[in-house]
């Protein structure tokens, strides 16, 4: 019997944590996104004139890509592709090789453009190489709402 | 009595198919009705990216100018698959007459004389310039030609009887060409006419009847995606009050919104090409649609 209760009582702990684990996933992704989009617009309004050009902001943009490409592919594990609020197509899991070497990717042009970005011109040329990353993962792994 | 009464139903009927022939009756425009022209290629070009013919015909994803189609749309009314308009002379457009492609895009008419689907949007392209056809048509030719056919489009009847969309012509379809607004500057009326006529954003970004026609009082006021999922944004100031218009030739030129989010669905597409136009050509659009009076939408269901 009282074993019983124990086994139950893991069972129980087991699932809330895994529950925990997927909204936890979810949400650290969510997060990364959005201070990811932030970054993205500093970077869209030093490219469009509405800010003037800043070296180490539009560094620190591209240091923000990398770090998002490194933590990415962590935040979607397979027991977080659904429940709250997601927006991760299921076709991740289907072909989670791909969708960490866009990770890769991702985060290897925004190191080359952390290294060559030194003025408006350059930043406007590497972030445009580099935003195109977003668009080819989001195409295809980001389902409409 | 009854005699009389048979022959007033086929006296009606008469009228009634002979109105019915009228009204379908697909328009043409004949080559008597070109004047001599030299195409300018460059502006053909430009008319290509305008017109976004790339977003559906083309074939292969690394080269849109291989415009082979094959593309499955999918709408309420059915499948439309995109066909090859590459200048392939069996399966593309390789032995049209010019005449032949400025009836298409200006009356929705195919050169076998049917009814061309508003899937062509030849609602909007119908307000371009006939310069503008013409230099396109002239680019068009310049393109590889693919091979391949697409499949016919998949719909059910009634929509499968393409002698009805004359009707649906008759109530929807408005070919004026395009006329300008002396009251507004030259950059604000080149932006109406790419919007309005090639670029055909209201197409997507209006909500339609359930006859498939676009809702006149809320065009540009977004809706349902017509291919199914998701929703296209209202880009009246209902939807873009917060976008400069710096944000939206931004926008066009690369897909990023003013909050660093990329273009989704269907809008990748066509940043693909809004992102091959001139700067001048991407502002001019955006002031035209910064001056669009804000106009509520329908309802999105389930999101705020």
């Amino acid at each position: 019997m009282i074993v019983r209760i124990l086994v139950a009582a893991v069972a129980v702990a087991v699932g809330a944590s895994t529950v925990v684990a997927q909204q936890d996933a979810i949400a650290a992704r969510k997060a990364l996104m959005k201070a990811t989009g932030a970054q993205t617009a500093i970077a869209v309004k030093m490219v469009k004139g509405d800010e003037p050009f800043d070296l180490a902001k539009a560094k620190a943009v591209f240091v923000a890509y990398q770090d998002a490409a490194a933590k990415g592919p962590g935040l979607f594990p397979a027991n977080a592709k659904e429940g709250g609020d997601t927006t991760a197509a299921p076709k991740i899991w289907g072909s989670k090789a791909d969708f960490d070497a866009k990770f890769a990717k991702f985060g290897a042009d925004a190191k080359a453009a952390e290294a060559k970005v030194v003025d408006l011109a350059t930043l406007k040329a590497s972030f445009g190489e580099v935003s195109k990353n977003c668009a080819g993962c989001h195409n295809e792994y980001r389902v409409k709402k | 009595m009854l005699r009389k009464f048979a022959a007033f139903v086929l006296f009606a009927a008469v009228v009634g198919i002979a109105v019915y022939w009228f009204v379908t009756t697909p328009k043409t425009v004949s080559a008597a009705a070109l004047p001599a022209y030299t195409p300018n290629l460059a502006n053909g070009e430009t008319m290509f990216n305008a017109g976004g013919c790339a977003s559906c015909h083309a074939s292969d994803k690394e080269n849109r100018t291989l415009l082979g189609g094959g593309m499955a749309l999918p709408s309420p009314f059915g499948t439309f698959h995109v066909p090859n308009i590459s200048p392939n002379p069996a399966d593309g457009i390789g032995r049209w007459s010019e005449a032949d492609f400025v009836t298409a895009m200006t009356k929705g008419t195919s050169p076998d004389g049917s009814h061309y689907f508003p899937s062509f949007p030849y609602t909007s392209y119908a307000s371009m310039k006939l310069e503008d056809v013409r230099d396109l048509f002239a680019y068009l030719k310049t393109l590889p030609q693919a091979a391949g056919k697409a499949p016919p489009h998949d719909l059910p009847f009634p929509f499968n009887i393409r002698r009805n969309l004359g009707g649906w012509k008759f109530l929807f379809f408005d070919d004026k060409p395009f006329v300008a607004d002396a009251t507004k500057s030259p950059q604000w009326n080149r932006g109406a006419y790419l919007v309005n006529g090639p670029g055909h954003c209201a197409e997507c970004h209006s909500p339609r009847n359930l006859l498939g026609g676009l809702v006149a009082s809320q065009r540009f006021a977004g809706g349902p995606d017509p291919e199914g999922k998701g929703w296209v944004p209202n880009i009246t100031q209902k939807g873009l009050s917060g976008w400069s218009d710096k944000d939206i030739a931004y926008f066009l030129e690369s897909g990023m919104t003013p909050e660093g989010d990329s273009a989704g669905g269907s809008m990748t597409r066509v940043i693909e090409n809004t992102a091959k136009l001139s700067d001048e050509d991407r502002m001019a659009m955006a002031v035209y649609l910064k001056s669009l009076a804000p106009v509520d939408g329908p309802a999105r269901p389930g999101k705020s």
